[in-house]
């Protein structure tokens, strides 16, 4: 019996949180060493979730969508994706585009993933690649997504700050990738919302947001149209539920580049 | 707005990264997306309504609390929250502390299960494979599955060897597997 087998049962029971005492302990220590049953073990547990989504039953009664909303709301929190450090400070392009880089690399990670899940074998393999690929981006990106960076952007000397927004849009996909800063802080019940411009048409909602204390702001894949063509992008400010139709003036418009 | 939504897994890993950014109403999308998956997971292990909708709430506030811990390189997240939930419904159960914590439980799944009606044709498929199994194979399955027993506890309640009920188990589980292959 090889070592492997060894494991295989007290693995199926480890999966169902079933192992207590020295022999989860034992298959513990195993598992920092062993890659091969800790890719067996995620199968595993993949082979209970198919055993989970045969229960079927009632739906949940309406209050526990608005207690849980409740509790959401009591535990709000700012975003935590774009978090200035200094009172002027706003992050370099170059450091913008990586972060747009990560996440869109991540979503199109992702969608290989679900495309190779059709066959398991084959797709183990891929994702644990992919899985690897994904944790250097991450290793490589943690200067620039971490909050607690330090991020310092230098601009002409006495030049005030500037409001200026960042959109990374990759129609084929659908991802939309916008970040903000130095963003003027907005009466109550108002926020900002983003438009998508097509080259003609109506402009399209793409996001409503309100900046942090030190003026940033993102919002990541709202929901669009499928292939949406942008012209450009803009900002108003509306209601903070969103408006389906800009109802103030474009308080700032893409460029291009 | 009135923009269609996106759907899918995809749609799943925007929403976790809403998440991430504080956005509760990605919280409220993912809740009509998987709370009837999660309350059915709850409400079969426990069979008391009051009991599986405060299972509900805490497997939410935890993705609210910690969206970090699913990761979306592997695995679906509506199979994700099953598990989550399944394990959390019978630590309830059993009156016993966690012995996993959720940012270790990583599962790898052929199915895409983001989809209402994927996740409808694996139920029925699971229900098949489940009802194609030897009855004693079967109820050793859902012993330690649904109700949380352990192999030794299953060995006493069926009077058959310890060896025996593991490999039942095991086998079972992977005769899962092997229906979503084919």
């Amino acid at each position: 019996m090889s070592e492997h087998e060894r494991y295989a049962e007290d693995l199926a029971l480890y999966a169902l949180d079933a192992l207590q005492g020295e022999d989860r302990a034992r298959v513990d220590e195993h598992l920092t060493t062993c890659a091969a049953c800790r890719l067996e073990l995620e199968r595993l547990r993949g082979d209970t979730a198919l055993l989970a989504l045969s229960a079927t039953g009632p739906r949940p009664p309406q209050r526990a969508r608005q207690r849980l909303l409740d509790a959401v709301a009591r535990e709000a929190r700012v975003p935590k994706m774009v978090k200035a450090s200094q009172r002027r400070s706003w992050w370099g392009w170059l450091g913008w585009a990586a972060t747009a880089a990560v996440v869109i690399f991540a979503l199109s990670l992702w969608q290989e993933n679900s495309a190779l899940r059709q066959n398991l074998v084959s797709a183990s393999f891929r994702a644990a690649q992919n899985r690897r690929e994904l944790e250097e981006l991450r290793r490589i990106a943690a200067p620039i997504l971490e909050p607690e960076t330090q991020r310092v952007t230098l601009v002409a000397a006495k030049a005030p700050p500037q409001p200026q927004g960042k959109a990374f849009y990759l129609r084929s996909r659908g991802s939309l990738v916008f970040l903000a800063n130095n963003m003027p802080p907005l009466p109550p019940q108002k926020a900002y919302e983003l438009w998508l411009i097509p080259a003609s048409g109506a402009p399209i909602p793409a996001g409503v947001f309100k900046p942090d204390a030190r003026g940033n702001a993102s919002v990541v894949n709202p929901p669009l149209p499928a292939g949406a063509e942008a012209k450009t992008f803009a900002i108003t400010v509306e209601n903070e539920a969103g408006s389906p139709a800009p109802t103030t003036p474009v308080l700032m418009v893409g460029v291009g580049e | 707005m009135s923009s269609p939504q996106p759907q899918g897994s995809s749609a799943d890993l925007a929403l976790v990264l809403g998440l991430k950014s504080g956005d509760q109403g990605s919280m409220a999308e993912l809740y009509d997306r998987y709370s009837s998956v999660v309350y059915a997971v709850a409400l079969r292990v426990l069979g008391d309504t009051g009991a599986a909708e405060d299972v509900l709430q805490e497997v939410f506030l935890q993705l609210w609390r910690r969206p970090g811990a699913f990761d979306a390189a592997r695995g679906s997240l509506g199979s994700w929250l099953a598990v989550i939930t399944r394990n959390r419904a019978i630590d309830s159960l059993r009156k016993r502390r966690p012995e996993t914590d959720i940012e270790d439980v990583v599962l790898s799944v052929a199915p895409d299960l983001a989809a209402d009606a994927e996740r409808t044709r694996a139920a029925e498929k699971v229900r098949g494979v489940m009802g194609g199994m030897a009855p004693a194979q079967r109820s050793a399955l859902e012993m330690a599955y649904w109700e949380g027993m352990s192999h030794s506890e299953i060995a006493n309640k069926t009077g058959e060897p310890l060896g025996t009920v593991k490999t039942r188990i095991r086998t079972g589980l992977i005769a899962l597997r092997k229906a979503f292959q084919s």
